[in-house]
């Protein structure tokens, strides 16, 4: 199975996810291997993955959590 | 972080599912107070769902105290066949688009109607190299403002699948289930929407080396981070 990039671009979401049958995933290794660009690809993907996946990156409002449980606490104090 | 991540609290030990399940027998037999226990390691993840639509912090938060308490009212009606959590999403998200078509302000996005280039995929941005971004750099509020612009510059749907998969790392079948569409769509989605997040950033962030980060240097000297 010889792949091109376009293959390649279409697969790479799968391919992160560990979601390519064992002949696809070779192809692909296979392709990347020789191909810097998507190998940058893919790395630039993964990469952005991981600083989004980030706590840092998107945080809670301030007191968000006390707000939610004390309008909580007034639903459940109110029906008892 | 992952729903699961979350679920450990007064029955450290269990998984999420049986302590949710043990969880919710006893709020529906009388002990309501326990409810804030069973939402409590999945208010994150509401927060963003219901952000993920929206894009504002006011809207997503009353969003989120709207689904919490719709999930009290209609706790009997749970079925122990979905997960809790994605119970409790699929509420976030069908809360938060309520709430724009309300406002309003629903842009109509699909994606047959996004911009598919000849053979219906998107191109990422092709570039010869990479060097990594260490999460180190997220320290830069600039950097985050980046990524934040990023996702929110998505369409909304594949915005709510790379919020819930990638951000709050919910699994494809769980992501499906909240989103209530095929795990195929999930995966078409995240296809579109990861590529689409590289070809904004991979360029900006490829620019910024040795500029906007460039206090971090890593151990073997490079010219940024």
């Amino acid at each position: 199975m010889v792949l091109n990039c376009k293959h390649v671009w279409a697969q790479i979401s799968d391919y992160i996810e560990g979601d390519v049958a064992p002949e696809l995933r070779e192809a692909i290794e296979e392709h990347l291997a020789h191909c810097r660009h998507c190998a940058a690809v893919l790395d630039s993907t993964r990469n952005i993955l991981v600083l989004i996946a980030d706590d840092r990156t998107f945080e809670l409002p301030v007191g968000y959590s006390e707000r939610l449980h004390a309008r909580l606490q007034e639903e459940i104090a109110s029906s008892e | 972080m992952t729903a699961e991540a979350h679920s450990t609290g007064s029955m450290a030990g269990d998984s999420p599912v049986i302590r949710d399940g043990e969880l919710i027998a006893r709020i529906l037999s009388g002990e309501r107070e326990l409810f804030h226990e069973l939402v409590r390691p999945y208010e994150k993840s509401v927060y963003f769902a219901a952000f993920s639509i929206l894009q504002n912090e006011q809207d997503a938060e009353d969003a989120a105290q709207e689904t919490v308490l719709k999930a009290l009212k209609n706790l009997g009606n749970f079925r122990a066949e979905s997960k809790f959590s994605t119970w409790l999403i699929s509420i976030a998200m069908n809360e938060a688009r309520a709430r724009l078509r309300h406002a309003r302000v629903l842009k109509f996005e699909s994606v047959d109607e996004s911009p598919p280039d000849e053979e219906g995929g998107f191109t990422p941005s092709v570039i010869s190299d990479w060097r990594e971004v260490p999460s180190q750099a997220l320290e830069r509020k600039e950097l985050r403002e980046l990524l934040q612009k990023a996702i929110a510059s998505l369409p909304e749907k594949y915005r709510a699948v790379l919020v819930l998969r990638d951000v709050e790392e919910f699994s494809i079948t769980e992501s499906a289930a909240a989103l209530r569409v095929s795990e195929g769509v999930v995966k078409t989605r995240l296809l579109r929407a990861r590529l689409m997040m590289q070809k904004i950033l991979a360029p900006q962030l490829a620019s910024k080396r040795g500029g906007l980060f460039g206090s971090f240097r890593n151990r073997a000297g490079g010219s940024w981070f």
